[in-house]
């Protein structure tokens, strides 16, 4: 098996150790994986992929319209969209192109707007304009009182970070990475040609190696002797109303920033919820992803005030994920040639958009510092279980159930998740690590019950189908 | 691909509510009467209650469950599982999902009696960490009870209601300890006895005027925060709490429906005849109040099904209503709308907060109807009744009715 969650790493001198199996790690040991003959390795601390930063975000492809004109994080951003998206229609991860609006509350963001427009286009995104209030109403009609305007960018999209990171981690282990979970990498010693990484699992042999630790780069890349950049994770508190929530906003009402920060964003989900955060707290606790009474309330007073019909909608669910901010305004990404090592720092939400394109650039900086790429080869496509509500679900499909009625079977009912999807993912490529794990994968026990009807079977299902994997 | 089928009546939900108006209608000979249940079982949340109580017997729920089914197959109803409603096609058309395949349903009428759940820590925004270990009533009922799940070695219960001290019991069955039960209420809301078994026999503390403010732990729960009324703060280790009561409506279809539903209870909103304000959709049980026991949604069902009969043959629907609303502390009054040839009985209120014997004083546009003072105390979390008798002077044409304490 190419997965696994215990007993020590294969005894083998693999040419490329990726450490991390984030939204950024997967797609670098995807990329990596197209290069047949090359011997990969991703190992990752905690017990599935995506469990850092990457599962909870506010899960938007962006355009890049924002960013720093002329950065690498605008160009990867700029890149990483387009193949991403192209990526995601091939693959099924569930994708909507709601467009975003930018809208202004006071004269002070109202006078942000044209200074955005411009740097939108700087960015190479033309397709930004600005709107008036009239306009805005009529395309947001739940929208609190006082909109004075909004810049419209129709190229943004929510999209599924569960689906996308899962993808890229399926199709790296279907063409032959191995992924190493529960695998945390304690030190890093060299012998001859090759890293020895002491892990959590045993040793680990590698030629070369890349950091896409998210959260923990630096600590990795002071293990290699760098002192380079600290991350300083910060929190995002967000809440997530019900899907008869989902009605009341259209597109993805984004804060517009001013000296104050980044603000709070209002946004459909793929899975037909709604989102509100997130909030930003400097931490020094990589571990806080805990929420607090304080950061809820900031967010609902300020949710309602956007969209107050929120207000009276029940909550679904309430979470916090952490960034890996950098003293920096940009992606810290560098090769270390005399060290066959690439740090992949400072990704922070736009990461999920730039993953392809990051990985891509890694692989070019690789080959900078020596490795020898075979040939690249398309891998053979991955086609994921659709989860998301733009397209039909297993539920809603006459010919499916008609093939194996346990897509009939409904278990979770206020997600809709059928038997059929749950015993799939369990026997997937990449199997979850824990029943948490199978609700990104499925929903299951992720609806506004939280597991009241279904919770106790979702476990019994996850608990027999974990027995008969070998994970 | 989906097979379209006709039915007399439809019952969405084969619960103690729904399978009681199933079996009158059925009873009755309106024709075809159906009930479709996206459970595997029929039978609603009773099935999961292994205690006594219920029924005018004192059976388990899974008794009592079994007795309502059989009592609804027996008079001919078509009982049907694993049929999930998952949209509206039409007022009183439905688009099914089972393993049998998909199915567009019409019926003459249509009865959402589609119960109700407990929030879950989520929506009670508990903040914190998102630990394994944390449950409804409901969901430990049965992990413990139906699925023989390890729960774990010590809980918190939140809430200090009759189903709270169930959910003491099912931490017992499962062998676990529990450190406290925690409300936010100055006393508990159960029956003195039922108290005062889990305090003295048992030794579970019964902190009041407290909340559960944060949780915490890894991976699993390691403990809750407390906050007392006063400001105190405590911290209590624990690898398992339970979010008891804090019911609502299960009220998707009714809402997906565009049906008006009643802010107080959530639910849709119905007058004395079960009547929604969608011609020919009717609702009952607990997804008009939740929750109320088993044997008073089986009640409501038969009289639910008395009215859909006269529907079915007279096709009279009222054209206009009064809503009823309620002022703080009163938290909701169910039936929530008056219609003229309403032949309402009596309400069912729920407090806020603990009345001795209140008065409540019934006004329409600042005429009073009436004034009643109540025979005992209102206590949170359990229901009080308020007679009908007054709804003759209520003036069809005015506005809302309003229901205060005098």
């Amino acid at each position: 098996m190419a997965v696994t969650r215990r007993g020590v790493p294969p005894d083998v001198a693999y040419d490329v150790t990726v450490i991390g199996a984030g939204v950024v790690g997967t797609a670098v040991a995807r990329e990596l994986a197209r290069h047949v003959g090359l011997r990969v390795a991703l190992v990752e601390a905690a017990d599935d992929v995506g469990e850092g930063t990457s599962k909870a975000n506010t899960a938007i492809l962006h355009t890049g319209f924002d960013a720093v004109p002329g950065s690498l994080e605008s160009r990867l951003v700029r890149e990483g969209q387009r193949l991403l998206t192209a990526y995601a229609a091939e693959s099924g991860i569930p994708v909507e192109p709601v467009g975003a609006l930018l809208v202004a509350w006071d004269g002070e963001q109202l006078a942000a707007l044209p200074g955005l427009l411009e740097k939108a286009e700087r960015n190479g995104y033309p397709a930004a304009r600005l709107l008036g209030p009239a306009e805005v109403r009529a395309r947001e009609p739940h929208l609190g009182p006082g909109a004075l305007g909004a810049l419209d960018v129709p190229g943004e999209s929510v999209i599924c970070p569960w689906t996308t990171t899962l993808a890229y981690a399926t199709q790296a282990v279907r063409s032959g990475v191995d992924l190493l979970l529960n695998c945390r990498v304690e030190a890093v010693s060299q012998a001859g040609e090759s890293h020895l990484l002491s892990t959590s699992r045993g040793p680990l042999r590698t030629r070369y190696l890349v950091n896409a630790a998210g959260l923990h780069a630096d600590t990795v890349d002071r293990l290699l002797g760098h002192d380079a950049f600290t991350v300083t994770p910060r929190r995002g508190q967000l809440i997530v109303y019900d899907k008869l929530a989902r009605d009341l906003v259209r597109h993805i009402l984004l804060p517009v920033p001013t000296a104050l920060g980044k603000g709070v964003l209002v946004a459909p989900t793929v899975y037909g919820n709604v989102l509100l955060g997130p909030t930003a707290e400097e931490l020094d606790d990589k571990t806080a992803t805990g929420t607090t009474a304080e950061g809820i309330a900031a967010l609902r007073e300020k949710g309602h005030r956007i969209l107050p019909e929120l207000h009276d909608e029940e909550i679904t669910a309430v979470y916090a994920g952490l960034r890996a901010a950098t003293d920096q305004d940009d992606y810290r990404i560098s090769a270390h040639k005399e060290q066959r090592y690439v740090t992949v720092g400072g990704i922070r939400s736009t990461g999920l958009t730039a993953s392809l394109a990051i990985a891509a650039h890694v692989t070019e900086l690789l080959a900078g510092t020596g490795l020898d790429l075979p040939e690249p080869h398309d891998p053979e496509p991955v086609r994921m279980p659709n989860i998301g509500e733009a397209f039909p679900r297993p539920y809603q499909r006459a010919d499916l159930i008609a093939a194996d009625p346990a897509y009939g079977e409904i278990v979770c009912h206020c997600e809709r998740v059928t038997r059929g999807e749950i015993r799939d993912a369990l026997a997937a490529a990449v199997p979850p690590g824990s029943p948490d794990g199978l609700r990104r994968r499925t929903r299951a026990r992720g609806g506004r019950c939280q597991g009241f009807y279904c919770g106790a079977e979702v476990r019994e299902l996850y608990e027999r189908g974990a027995e008969m994997g070998t994970g | 691909m989906r097979r379209e089928r006709i039915v007399d009546v439809l019952v969405v939900g084969a619960g103690p509510a729904g399978l009681a108006t199933a079996a009158g209608l059925a009873a009755s000979g309106v024709g075809e009467v159906e009930v479709v249940d996206r459970e595997r079982q029929a039978g609603g949340i009773p099935r999961h209650c292994l205690h006594g109580g219920f029924g005018r017997l004192g059976m388990t729920g899974p008794q009592y469950a079994e007795r309502c089914v059989a009592a609804a197959v027996g008079t001919g109803a078509v009982l049907r599982t694993g049929v999930s409603v998952t949209a509206w096609a039409a007022p009183l058309t439905v688009d099914t999902t089972s393993p049998r395949g998909l199915e567009r349903i019409t019926a003459r009428a249509v009865v959402l009696a589609t119960g109700a759940r407990e929030r879950p820590r989520a929506a009670r925004l508990v903040p914190g960490t998102r630990p394994a270990g944390v449950y409804t009533t409901g969901e430990l009922q049965q992990a413990a009870d139906l699925h023989r799940q390890r729960i774990g070695t010590r809980a918190v219960v939140v809430g200090a209601e009759p189903v709270s001290f169930t959910a003491l019991d099912t931490l017992r069955r499962a062998g676990v300890a529990v450190a406290a039960l925690v409300t936010e209420h100055p006393r508990h809301q159960a029956r003195p006895a039922r108290a005062l078994d889990a305090r003295l026999r048992h030794k579970v503390p019964l902190l009041t005027d407290a909340t559960v403010v944060e949780l915490v732990g890894r991976g699993r729960l390691s403990g809750v925060g407390l906050r007392h009324r006063d400001g105190r703060t405590a911290h209590v280790a624990c690898d398992t709490v339970v979010f008891t009561g804090d019911f609502v409506p299960d009220h998707e279809l009714a809402r997906r429906a565009g049906l008006l539903l009643d802010p107080g209870t959530r639910g849709p909103a119905v007058d004395g005849a079960f009547r929604t304000d969608g011609r020919g959709v009717f609702a009952v049980g607990n997804v008009l109040h939740a929750a109320e026991p088993a044997r008073a949604v089986a009640r409501e069902g038969t009289l639910a099904a008395e009215a859909v009969r006269r529907y079915l043959s007279d096709g009279d629907w009222p054209s206009a209503a009064v809503r009823l609303r309620v002022a703080a502390p009163l938290a909701w009054i169910a039936p929530n709308r008056l219609t003229p040839d309403d032949p309402t009985g009596a309400f069912t209120l729920r407090t806020t907060e603990f009345l001795a014997r209140p008065t409540l004083v019934i006004t329409q546009d600042g005429r009073t109807l009436h004034r009643t003072r109540a025979r005992r105390p209102a206590v949170p979390n359990r229901p009080f009744r308020v007679a009908g008798d007054w709804t003759g002077r209520v003036d069809v044409r005015g506005g809302a009715v309003r229901i205060a304490l005098g």
